[in-house]
């Protein structure tokens, strides 16, 4: 699917196209990995790729995005004399929201970009069809060990990303006049925040590593059309999977909270 | 070289339609046990395609294509990889796993489908290398090796498995006339010493004339003659007299 630059009519049957094609991939996925084919060494190859590589951009985006919510938040509270809410507050934002969307698009960013160009390269240059005629299929040998590494790997960076929300929300609360202690105290109260929200918030973040991987694969297998083309399945990638992750974001969030 | 006449390849009224073009239009073919068979025709004549399809990496749209036994078109893609086994695929730019050394690309295959010892498949990678004259480049990347180089490489990789039949996408192109005979002398050495059947697609006429048992022109999707070489040489076909000679004049755009 071409993001601009096409009639209504081609836009269209594009969209239809991207998601008849993520369906398939998500399908042939599933049919391996229901039959116990997990993709061995290759999948924590790709774990450690995705999930500890994009550990430090995970934690400053999430870490300097709950600051500034600390930071607006006591900004309001304080001379309400409420600064004892910053604390609830801002922790579950963070572990509702905050941590697991911006973990779900940094990774898109980083990683969706990354297997959108590496398919994308080994389809122009016949890789794939090399694949394909010594028998192995691409399916069960690329695609499947990256969804299964994004699909494991973002909840467990998102939890990684809430604790360090949590506290940088506290040091900047801290030091905009709010009591240690009624920080720590609303943020621990279950009026707030219970355990329920920081599971529910890392499980959200498996439906945005599905999407990443399963768009970034499918982007990357469609490639045609040499170098431009790799670039184009990149950025369409990254554009897609962001778009997805805000969207679907929304309706998880109602379905988990309203 | 006389070739026993049992068919290993047999394609019956296939046509192939891509992206709105309609690429080959009702092809027969047969490329019996043990032969050589090259297909020849300008670039964009639809040569590639049905390599592609004969070697299962393409749907027919319509028509049947048999391996021995099995019609490939309707096989499902996992009963269509007990096919591919015993089809060895040399690709036109070696299409070699770039993250892979040599003797990882040449094990590939033989590691996901076999339970072989570590021994075993270094002993198969050895004995590959040697036949396409490549002894002691196991640990190098693909980067490091020229163009033959690499579609020696690709052509070890394509062996491993002991394929009955190779199938070769533009062998040839983009290298030097002493690198092409030295590859048109492999390919001749793999029928002669194996027994394995080729499929060749090329454009470069020596090399065709050289390896071929029989030749078949494609012009458009469309067979225009199939013989030995010395028929192809005599057909009073306009496009094969054409494409033969390489002159400008005829039913092939120059511009194609």
């Amino acid at each position: 699917m071409r993001v601009a630059g096409r009639g209504w009519t081609a836009s269209f049957v594009g969209l239809f196209e991207f998601i008849g094609e993520n369906g398939v991939l998500l399908g042939q996925a599933a049919r391996f990995l229901a039959a116990g084919a997990m993709g061995g060494l290759e999948t924590v190859r790709q774990m450690s790729l995705i999930g500890v590589n994009s550990l430090p951009i995970a934690l400053v985006t999430t870490a300097a995005s709950a600051a500034v919510l600390s930071l607006q938040s006591a900004a309001q509270a304080v001379p309400y004399g409420l600064g004892s809410l910053v604390g609830g507050l801002v922790s579950a934002s963070v572990a509702r929201e905050v941590a697991p969307v911006l973990t779900g698009v940094v990774v898109a960013a980083r990683v969706g970009s990354a297997i959108a160009a590496e398919l994308g390269t080994m389809k122009v240059t016949e890789q794939v069809d090399a694949l394909r005629s010594l028998a192995v299929d691409p399916v069960e040998y690329l695609v499947v060990p990256r969804f299964l590494a994004c699909v494991i790997m973002l909840p467990v960076l998102t939890m990684y990303a809430d604790a360090i929300g949590v506290v940088a929300g506290y040091m900047v609360a801290v030091a905009s006049g709010v009591s240690p202690g009624g920080y720590i105290a609303s943020a621990t109260n279950p009026t707030f925040i219970s355990m329920y929200d920081v599971l529910m918030g890392m499980a959200k973040t498996v439906v945005f590593g599905a999407i990443i991987a399963l768009v970034g694969c499918q982007q990357g297998l469609r490639t045609r059309g040499g170098a431009a083309g790799v670039g184009q399945a990149t950025t369409n990638s990254v554009v897609l999977s962001i778009m997805l992750i805000y969207i679907s974001n929304y309706f998880l969030s109602e379905m988990i909270w309203m | 070289m006389a070739a026993s006449r049992a068919p290993m390849i047999v394609v019956q009224n296939l046509d192939y339609r891509a992206g709105g073009r309609h690429i080959l239009k009702n092809v027969n073919l047969t490329v019996y046990v043990g032969e050589t068979l090259a297909i020849m025709g300008a670039s964009g004549s639809g040569k590639t395609s049905l390599l592609k399809i004969i070697g299962g990496l393409a749907r027919p749209t319509s028509g049947r294509v048999f391996i021995g036994e099995s019609d490939i078109g309707g096989l499902s893609e996992h009963r269509l990889n007990r096919v591919r086994l015993v089809m060895g695929f040399v690709f036109q730019y070696a299409a070699l796993f770039d993250s892979m050394t040599v003797a990882e690309n040449i094990a590939f295959g033989v590691r996901r489908h076999y339970n072989y010892t570590r021994e075993q498949i270094a002993r198969i990678v050895a004995e590959k290398l040697r036949v396409v004259g490549m002894e002691g480049t196991q640990d190098l990347l693909p980067e490091q090796l020229s163009g033959g180089m690499q579609k020696r490489v690709g052509l070890a990789r394509a062996l491993a498995m002991d394929p009955l039949i190779l199938l070769y996408d533009e062998p040839t192109s983009g290298l030097d006339p002493v690198t092409t005979t030295g590859i048109d002398d492999l390919m001749i050495h793999l029928r002669d010493a194996f027994g394995v059947t080729s499929v060749v697609v090329s454009h470069h006429i020596p090399s065709i004339f050289r390896v071929a048992d029989r030749v078949a022109m494609i012009h458009s999707g469309e067979i225009r003659a199939v013989g030995t070489p010395d028929e192809i040489r005599q057909s009073e076909d306009e496009a094969v007299q054409q494409f033969i000679h390489g002159t400008s004049q005829g039913p092939i755009s120059g511009i194609g």
